[in-house]
């Protein structure tokens, strides 16, 4: 097995405030192999994009370790991590906030390439020269390129996000919920780009999302997260499959299924989140699962091994079971 | 290779900023181009005085002349040593521009590094500049303005810098509060993202994005900064006689206000119109800014 690009350990983010310490990101531990595309999966609030944050440290972690290419960046210094940082890149979420309205999309994609030096003494003829190779690579037009983001459909400034970040010629991409602000038809242009910009220049990608339904044609490994925890983590053929941490079932059987009269058992969860600040030392899906009982309370359940590469942590699953522990 | 693969492609395509788009918005408001047109006549006043009346010709006394009535050789009339009150007010334009523009330049640039800073960093940086400002800002503006200059001594100068450092907290604010709006958006977060540095970020990203308010300050400040000015030297911490400047005028013209009123009113109108078209030209900027009023 080749060496994972990134390895996770022990990654926590705590976050202050003046009801308590907000537990975003709470010991998670993950791998991310070179080429390959992990989809992290949860609810809003459980910490997927403070992950992706802090896998690049646009958010420094309370502690842990992030090892890139076997390299804690965590411990680097700023200039060491300005080099890194042509390598790593993020895409966001909101398309209309992202990009900076003061800027014209030649202006916006060149940004990069001329703070970091990415082509040492380059004319302006040079630069918008690559401008436009950017343009074409994420398929927005010529024409465009004297545009203001506010002029945009939301798919067209997305692709200029993308345009941005494929400027530092990266070969790590964090995808923090890239098409959840899209309709649906710009969605899956949105998302087969990626995918042939993957295929083209070999990128690995962190696809952060809330909706399986996208990770799944996209991922080759899944983490499901809930409250800054890891609750399962398996290929993603696997996950679909064989879905056993009950959040995870929850959360596949609220995918619709594009059918008439389809058959839909669906799993619903009583209640709200709890709250990240200051959790019980018990497993945290516990006030919310239907398959709750008292061995529930017997602390954090870790992450184990069920059958081979296939992880879940929950109290009422034993490795090497496969299935779930029935209802009493 | 003189073709057209030389000219720059972005050329071929039309360019429409939001700064053309405020332009537009701003020309249709009616507020804003009667304060605009006044603007610039007082601008042309100024350069008229520069060029054509010289020091000499309104400090020079002529006792002849005492207190004439507004004539057509004298249209406001002249003062109690003898001067052409016309003169004497067209040549103290200058003063109130230098003074309205360069007092609002000193707080503008100070705010705006306070301001920026303060916002975009946070924490006990943010504390302390912000209670350096309510410290600065507790303080009455008239007795801060004639502290500072009984400290540095009266001039045009000093005038200036009183003016300038008492709006001082003002500018801090504003653009504390436009930083904080635009630091947590997405796009300052993209700009970490490709390694810009905190000052780029700010200068580049923050700033240009939180500029709206920071410009409508600016031009109803000068207009604050003008009366400011004037009501200092009315009370004599201005610039020392006999410079005509208009508070002075003003002031000069009290002792005769029930014989010989046109000594005040004539300056004390120009204050007015000055005041108020910098203050008119700053609301139609304000709405021409605002992006809630796009059609």
């Amino acid at each position: 097995m080749a060496k994972a690009l990134f390895q996770v350990r022990n990654l926590k983010k705590y976050f202050k405030t003046s009801r308590g310490v907000v537990h975003a990101v709470d010991d998670i531990s993950f791998d991310i192999e070179e080429g390959k595309t992990l989809g992290i999966v949860g609810e809003s609030g459980c910490g997927k994009s403070t992950t992706g944050r802090c896998l690049i440290r646009l958010i420094e972690p309370t502690s842990g370790q992030v090892f890139y290419r076997d390299q804690d960046i965590c411990q680097l210094s700023r200039a060491e991590m300005k080099k890194l940082r042509k390598e790593m890149q993020i895409i966001f979420q909101d398309p209309y906030a992202s990009l900076n309205p003061r800027k014209s999309v030649l202006q916006i994609i060149a940004e990069p390439l001329l703070y970091n030096k990415i082509m040492p003494g380059a004319d302006k003829f040079a630069i918008e020269k690559r401008v436009l190779e950017l343009m074409d690579k994420v398929g927005l037009a010529e024409r465009l390129i004297n545009t203001y983001p506010h002029e945009l459909d939301g798919g067209r400034r997305q692709r200029i996000g993308i345009a941005r970040a494929l400027a530092m010629e990266p070969k790590f991409i964090v995808c923090d919920e890239p098409v959840s602000a899209l309709d649906v038809s710009i969605q899956a242009q949105i998302l087969n780009l990626l995918k042939e910009l993957q295929r083209e220049l070999s990128l690995t990608y962190v696809f952060i999302t809330h909706d399986l339904s996208v990770v799944n044609h996209f991922s080759d490994d899944i983490i499901v997260m809930y409250l800054g925890q890891i609750v399962e983590k398996a290929p993603a053929d696997e996950l679909f499959e064989n879905p056993l941490h009950p959040y995870t079932q929850a959360l596949l059987s609220a995918i619709l299924v594009p059918a008439v009269g389809a058959n839909r058992d669906r799993i619903k969860l009583r209640g709200e989140l709890t709250s990240p600040i200051d959790p019980p030392p018990v497993c945290r899906f516990a006030k919310r699962c239907n398959y709750y009982n008292q061995d529930c309370a017997a602390g954090v359940p870790p992450l184990l091994e069920i059958t081979p590469g296939h992880f879940v942590a929950c109290h009422r699953i034993k490795p090497g079971s496969n299935t779930l522990v029935e209802a009493n | 290779m003189s073709t057209a693969t030389d000219m720059l492609v972005s050329r071929k395509y039309a360019k429409r900023s939001g700064l053309a788009e405020i332009w537009y918005r701003l020309k249709t408001n009616k507020g804003a181009i009667a304060g605009f047109t006044i603007i610039v006549i007082i601008l042309l006043i100024t350069l008229y005085s520069i060029l054509f009346i010289d020091f000499e010709e309104v400090t020079a006394m002529n006792a002849a002349n005492r207190l004439q009535p507004p004539s057509l050789e004298h249209p406001f009339g002249t003062d109690d040593m003898g001067r052409d009150l016309f003169l004497r007010t067209l040549y103290g334009s200058r003063y109130s521009l230098l003074i309205g523009v360069g007092g609002v330049s000193i707080s503008l640039i100070i705010g705006l590094i306070l301001g920026s800073v303060a916002g975009y960093f946070g924490g006990l940086v943010d504390d302390l500049i912000m209670r350096f400002s309510d410290i600065l800002a507790s303080v009455p503006v008239f007795l801060m303005g004639m502290v500072i200059v009984t400290v540095l001594g009266q001039s045009l100068q000093n005038l200036i810098i009183a003016v300038g450092v008492t709006a001082i907290p003002e500018f801090t604010r504003i653009t504390r509060s436009s930083v904080l709006v635009v630091r947590n958006q997405e796009f300052v977060e993209a700009a970490n993202a490709i390694g810009m540095s905190n000052l780029a970020i700010i200068f580049t990203q923050v700033v240009p994005n939180g500029l709206s308010p920071i410009i409508v300050t600016v031009t109803s400040r000068i207009g604050a900064a003008i009366i400011e000015a004037a009501a200092l030297s009315f009370l004599g911490f201005g610039i020392p006689v006999p410079h005509p400047e208009w508070g002075l005028l003003v002031s000069e013209g009290r002792n005769y206000i029930r014989t010989a009123p046109n000594l005040t009113y004539f300056p004390g109108l120009f204050i007015m119109i000055t005041v108020f078209a910098f203050n008119i030209l700053g609301d139609g900027l304000r709405d021409a800014l605002d992006p809630k009023l796009k059609k």
